[in-house]
């Protein structure tokens, strides 16, 4: 499968980067050889097999229904470039 | 009530300015479970909380962080699909759904669509003592919820709250069974109902805790019928998709109005376009939101975090053994063993809290009067302040003792309302003061009969009339009762008066 430039582009725009577009072209010639490269997996005949999950035999760790965690406002906002009365503050989104 | 007397409601017909039209309607319910602490994390589920509190570096999505599931959440939404009867999948896995919005921090939702927790199930909706619709459930799956985005503060800014992101989500999806804005609403209903008897989720739609996408399209008449027959979508319309929707009025609305804009876009020869569209509720009309169309496609993959969850039979069949009474059985119940009428039954059923607290005073009682008791008087009297039955004044015992002086007819019917307005204010117990405030009803046939003699006697021209016209023997029963203040027997009196003028 090989990956052409609108295809690159839309990618890109969905990971929400920024790639200009004298880029584009080199961009997409290097996820091609990238999935060139892994298609060679294709010649694997996995018929009836599960996906492997794991590589020991696990069971999902479970938690029980007790809450232990949060109340550290200052901690989650540290981070933030811009903050007002507790909430992070970002630009302007509207559906 | 026989199961064959019972049929499937016709579906709502819409006209046209050319045609006769039928809609369709499929949902997506999002409804938070009960737990105290999110779906991957320990922080709290609490409703209100100060912004931002309610948040683990797990639902921030600090690097490094991992998800641990909530056994609890899980147990949840295994009882919701029994309660659906639906099928239970012992093995179920978790994806991404990917996508960028700012009150979503990880940038994407752990969700299940490969592999739902649970399959295949159904809801009876109740139209009406008759017609009832049965609605298929396709799957149910166990997501995140996302953060809460306040867009009205600033101009210029978006204030985001990440202390809802996280929490778990039972998606319940409908298959398009549903044919009309009544039956939706009332699907809803009757999940709310049944998600609040199980106690999976509270059902409180103000806080969002129970959400709804309503997917819309039209056809004409008979096409419902031919997709039912092959299962081909290509009978039905293109459908458009109302987001988040947590009021019951404006579910009907807005299929109302969205119903009525497909017709028109398709009478005038044009077409639908599959999108997701809002309701405003101030103009009453939907419209596109064009946003989220761009971020479409999701690039689902199975979350590398998770393991997938298997679960045990045995574990399964515990919780199945478990289950509460559900409102159909309940109802049923109600009326073969406490000798109700189908709509009494249903309007005590409606709510569990209220169901327990009729089961509480029926117990060794006449159930239909304690169903009249609480219809009447107690739920007339709970609206009229606005009130929960949970935080009724008047608690079962009391009420069950004002209905036990009735039955043994110590007071009389109208006595016993002036008896339920005293509890009702000043509380106390209602056997103690009917013997303080001297209620009791004389049954004492010598203490009437003076009363009844007495009238008979001051009234002559009453008798003669009454002589000729037996209708007006009412007018001495009226006058007995209120000489003794309501409190003679009306049989008694009613006997006498009848012996002493028509003899």
């Amino acid at each position: 499968m090989s990956i052409d430039k609108d295809t690159a582009a839309r990618v890109a725009n969905l990971a929400r980067i920024s790639i200009p577009d004298e880029e584009l072209e080199n961009v997409a010639k290097e996820l091609s050889s990238i999935i060139g490269f892994m298609e060679q997996l294709n010649e694997v005949n996995v018929d009836n097999v599960d996906p492997m999950t794991s590589v020991t035999p696990t069971l999902l760790k479970k938690r029980t229904d007790v809450v232990n965690d949060g109340n550290q406002q200052s901690k989650v906002l540290s981070n933030a470039p811009d903050t007002r009365e507790g909430f992070f503050a970002v630009p302007k989104v509207v559906d | 009530m026989l199961d064959n007397e019972i049929s499937q409601p016709r579906p709502k017909l819409i006209a046209g300015a050319k045609d006769d039209w039928e809609m369709v309607i499929g949902m997506e319910i999002h409804a938070q479970v009960s737990s105290k602490a999110k779906l991957f994390s320990g922080a709290s589920t609490m409703f209100g909380a100060e912004p931002n509190s309610n948040v683990s570096f797990v639902d921030a999505a600090m690097p490094g962080m991992l998800p641990v599931i909530n056994e609890y959440c899980v147990e949840q939404a295994v009882k919701t699909g029994l309660g659906l009867n639906a099928t239970i999948n012992l093995f179920s896995q978790f994806d991404r759904k990917n996508y960028f919005y700012p009150d979503l921090p990880q940038g994407y939702q752990i969700s299940q669509l490969y592999h739902p927790i649970v399959g295949e199930g159904e809801v009876l909706v109740e139209m009406n003592d008759s017609e009832r619709r049965t609605v298929r459930v396709e799957r149910i799956h166990l997501e995140q919820d996302a953060g809460k985005s306040v867009h009205d503060m600033d101009p210029n800014m978006s204030f985001v709250d990440l202390n809802r992101t996280g929490v778990a989500l039972m998606e319940i999806v409908s298959r398009p069974d549903i044919r009309g804005p009544e039956e939706a609403a009332a699907y809803v209903g009757k999940l709310r109902q049944i998600l609040r008897y199980l106690g999976t989720c509270d059902g409180n739609m103000q806080n969002g805790n129970l959400r709804a996408d309503v997917n819309v399209s039209v056809c004409k008449p008979g096409q419902y019928e031919l997709y039912r027959k092959t299962n081909d979508f290509k009978y039905l319309g293109t459908r458009c998709e109302i987001k988040n929707m947590n009021s019951m009025k404006f579910i009907q609305l807005a299929i109302d109005y969205e119903a009525k804009r497909q017709i028109s876009i398709l009478e005038d020869g044009g077409e639908v376009h599959q999108e997701t569209r809002l309701y405003d509720a101030e103009k009453n009309e939907t419209r596109s939101m064009r946003s989220k169309e761009e971020a479409h496609d999701y690039r689902y993959f199975p979350c590398p975090d998770l393991l997938p969850l298997e679960l045990e039979q045995s574990w399964v069949d515990a919780i199945k053994a478990k289950l509460p009474e559900l409102p159909d059985e309940k109802k049923a119940r109600f009326i073969n063993h406490h000798g109700l009428t189908n709509y009494d039954a249903g309007v005590l059923t409606a709510d569990v809290t209220q169901a327990n607290y009729f089961e509480d005073v029926a117990k060794n009682r006449d159930g239909k009067l304690t169903a009249n008791w609480i219809i009447n008087e107690l739920f007339g009297r709970l609206n009229k302040e606005e009130l929960i039955i949970e935080n009724s004044p008047v608690k079962t015992d009391q009420l069950g003792q004002i209905i036990d002086l009735i039955s043994s007819k110590e007071i009389s019917g109208k006595i016993a309302k002036e008896l339920f307005e005293i509890v009702w204010e000043k509380g106390g117990n209602p056997k103690d003061i009917v013997k303080e405030k001297g209620m009791a009803q004389v049954t004492d046939v010598v203490a009437i009969e003076t009363e009844v003699d007495k009238i008979i006697s001051e009234n002559p021209d009453q008798v003669e009339k009454a002589k000729t016209n037996p209708k007006l023997a009412g007018w001495f029963v009226g006058q007995v009762l209120k000489a003794t203040s309501g409190k003679a027997n009306p049989a008694v009196v009613s006997e006498l008066i009848n012996k002493k003028i028509f003899k």
